[in-house]
């Protein structure tokens, strides 16, 4: 008992106090800036892999990109990423961040529906579905409740029951065999419920998208409340644009 | 023929025998304890398909590759009857090309891909049942009670006893190896890599990288070599770390839980220091890398070690002292060596059941032979082995990147980019230890140089039945700890 509370105490201090303005350590990949710098703009387009680049103006989708950081090495006075981990959004066209845009991106409160903020505002359960998901984003949000990040304190959490939920976290490009599966624990979740997209797999199919074993047409007439970018998600972009979505001021 | 690990060589100096002496072949190299199927598999060749084997010659370091031309229509003499380690190999085949195995025991779905021959859905897959009145099943899954990835597994049960579990996969397949044929780009290739199984990006991504490499003939860049090896120690640092977390979890041990998920992080966010991103997305590229180990980094690797060290020694003391912890993994979910043997475990699970399968000792590659690593070997085969060799490989793992670090040399910079050119007509088998176990990457390229076949075995190809074999006769309350003592991917699986 005694080496117990001695191993403990050697662990001092672990959670992150403010989950809305910690830095994060190295060199994250977050939000893009994309400068006025006159490059070549096809060429960045051709060397995306996953087709997150558009030219003219030249603009990154975060719903589609693999957060490879090849752009910023091909082209750094044009392209680079910043730390910052606020890039969810519950509008998909807020996930396009083009040249000469340097605004944070933030869920438009205008757009939550009322009862989301009036029901979950201070409690939310989340079921999560892995629908082809390669098991990264599915650990970050394992992690979002561990010691550090501590989503719990927000009254926050992901339970074993579709029943249980108040909505559906999704991950994976969306293979044809889970698709099924993912609708029916979709349906089982009470209403009025919500549908967040967790990760860049989930949100467009990523490196996946086009691949024949997938079914992304499930999606199709879904409400989807809440857009988290990353590949995988930072637990941060978790839990921060879940607070948003709930509007939570106070977090 | 005779090839060596990542070493490219021309795919038409693969003797192609007649099935009969390809079957005969295989069952007899398979034999030996220290032989074991790395990769066996289909591929479409003239009209009609060609088999191709890969074995592993463990004492020897070499891999041993066969081939045999069949017809889609032939109705073929079943390896498994013999080896059981080849059952999930020929399920594949008969999967996707039709091939009839006659005295297989029962040609399953393997993982439903989108293009097999195979009609049916996976709402359809026979499952073995006993019809009795002192029986019931229980089904779990797909979707699992925690965050995982989705599986089904399906449990014959007397009581608590679980006298049989089948586990039905294919949930995950997102057509992979059609991707990396169909995607040209060697970025977007890197990327598929690095996608297969996120606990296993490191890996998979070096695995393809020096598959790519041989293809091309680059010479082996120093920096290139030391960086990846140093990724890969620890990148088994940081998942050891959290399945013993998971492990004290599934037994209700909060502190075990706490510490390791802790002791966890600092791990996985040095990959975040080194390269962006928390599992090392984005660091291992064929060729190039555009994240150098800098020295700056390599003090902030001693610092963070010195730090993790002292605290995971001493919980992991603690749970391997505790009595409540030891009554719950000891003797639970046994395989035993001449099972291991059987099925063809590798890797993590082997290891714990008395098989010193680790190609960093066996096949090496990389900086491995300068290290001249012991593999962590137990014998118990339970989960206490299973968590055991964990713990010890954390310890090997940091002082292998201590050493690595020791001989550490200026850097040698690389171009960037694409600049790789594949040569036609090669094969190239690229063997890498993740975590977990062996990963076996097959690259053919086409006559005008394009990749023509790209397979992908996972250690969980091998290790899934391990699992089924370890819960027969545990109570079913212990098929968590079970499960996670094992920790099998199912998208490295699924593909
Ligand atoms: S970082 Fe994103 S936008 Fe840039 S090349 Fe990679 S996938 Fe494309």
């Amino acid at each position: 008992m005694l080496d117990s509370l001695k191993i403990l105490f050697h662990q001092g201090k672990q959670y992150i106090p403010d989950v809305t303005t910690t830095d994060v350590p190295g060199i994250f990949r977050g939000r893009p800036v994309i400068s006025d710098a006159q490059v070549d703009e096809t060429a960045l387009v051709d060397l995306c892999p996953t087709g997150a680049i558009s030219a003219n103006p030249l603009s990154i989708d975060l719903g589609r990109c693999a957060f490879c950081a090849e752009c910023m090495f091909a082209c750094p006075q044009k392209i680079s990423f910043t730390k910052d981990y606020h890039i969810s959004a519950n509008d998909r066209g807020a996930l396009v961040v083009r040249a000469g845009d340097n605004r944070p991106i933030v869920v438009d409160p205008d757009k939550v529906r009322a009862e989301v903020k009036r029901l979950f505002g201070r409690s939310l359960k989340l079921r999560e579905v892995s629908a082809g998901g390669d098991g990264s984003c599915e650990m970050e949000l394992n992690a979002t409740g561990n010691v550090n990040f501590d989503i719990g304190r927000f009254g926050i959490s992901f339970v074993a029951s579709p029943r249980h939920a108040d909505g559906i976290v999704l991950t994976g490009p969306i293979s044809e065999n889970m698709a099924d599966p993912f609708l029916d624990a979709y349906n089982a979740v009470p209403d009025p419920k919500i549908l967040i997209l967790a990760g860049t797999d989930a949100i467009s199919g990523g490196i996946f998208d086009g691949s024949p074993a997938l079914n992304r047409s499930v999606l199709d007439g879904l409400n989807v409340d809440l857009y988290v970018p990353g590949n995988p998600v930072h637990p941060l972009t978790f839990i921060n644009g879940v607070l948003d979505m709930l509007q939570r001021k106070n977090r | 023929m005779q090839i060596k690990n990542g070493e490219a060589f021309d795919t038409s100096d693969i003797e192609v025998l007649s099935y009969p002496d390809f079957y005969g072949r295989v069952v007899e190299l398979l034999a030996p304890e220290t032989h074991h199927c790395l990769s066996y598999f289909a591929a479409p060749h003239a009209g009609s398909l060609r088999l191709y084997a890969f074995i592993a010659i463990d004492e020897n370091a070499f891999i041993e590759a066969l081939a045999a031309d069949v017809a889609t229509s032939d109705t073929l003499q079943a390896i498994t009857a013999e080896r059981p380690e080849m059952h999930v190999f020929e399920r594949d085949i008969h999967e996707v090309f039709g091939i009839e195995f006659a005295g297989h025991p029962w040609l399953k779905p393997l993982r439903f891909p989108h293009n097999r021959l195979a009609g049916g859905s996976v709402y359809d897959y026979p499952f073995f049942n006993i019809e009795s009145e002192e029986f019931h099943r229980v089904g779990v899954g797909p979707i699992h009670a925690g965050i995982i990835e989705p599986g089904h597994f399906r449990f014959i049960c007397e009581g608590e006893k679980i006298h049989h579990l089948e586990i039905q996969l294919g949930w995950q397949h997102r057509g992979w190896e059609n991707l990396m044929l169909s995607k040209k780009k060697m970025l977007q290739r890197a990327i598929l890599a690095e996608n297969i199984a996120g606990d296993t990006t490191v890996a998979n991504a070096t695995a393809f990288a020096l598959a790519y490499e041989a293809l091309a003939a680059a010479d082996p860049n120093p920096t290139l070599t030391f960086e990846r090896t140093l990724a890969l120690e620890q990148e088994r640092i940081a998942v050891h770390t959290g399945d013993l977390s998971a492990i004290c979890t599934d037994i209700a041990y909060q502190l075990g839980n706490a510490v390791f998920g802790r002791l966890r992080t600092p791990m996985i966010n040095f990959f975040q220091k080194w390269c962006g991103s928390r599992f090392a997305k984005s660091l291992i590229r064929p060729g190039y890398t555009n994240f150098h180990f800098t020295d700056a980094l390599a003090d902030d690797w001693q610092k963070t070690a010195d730090a993790f060290e002292p605290h995971f020694r001493e919980m992991a003391d603690k749970m391997f002292d505790l009595p409540s912890v030891l009554s719950r993994i000891e003797r639970t979910g046994v395989v035993s060596t001449e099972t291991a043997v059987r099925i063809g475990l590798v890797g993590m699970a082997a290891k714990a059941s008395g098989l010193a399968r680790d190609v960093r000792a066996t096949h090496p590659y990389l900086d491995y032979a300068s290290l001249d690593l012991k593999p962590v070997v137990k014998n118990s085969g339970d989960v206490y082995a299973r968590a055991r060799v964990r713990y010890e490989e954390v310890l090997q793992s940091l002082a292998n990147i201590r050493s690595l670090i020791a001989q550490k040399h200026e850097i040698t910079e690389t171009p960037k980019g694409d600049y790789l050119k594949l040569r036609p007509g090669k094969t190239v088998v690229s063997l890498v230890e993740g975590w977990r176990g062996v990963l076996c990457h097959v690259a053919q390229t086409s006559q005008e140089g394009q990749i023509s076949t790209y397979k992908v075995v996972d250690p969980s190809v091998h290790n899934w039945m391990g699992l089924a074999m370890a819960v027969r006769g545990n109570g079913i309350s212990d098929f968590p700890i079970c499960n996670k003592s094992f920790d099998l991917s199912y998208c490295g699986h699924d593909l």
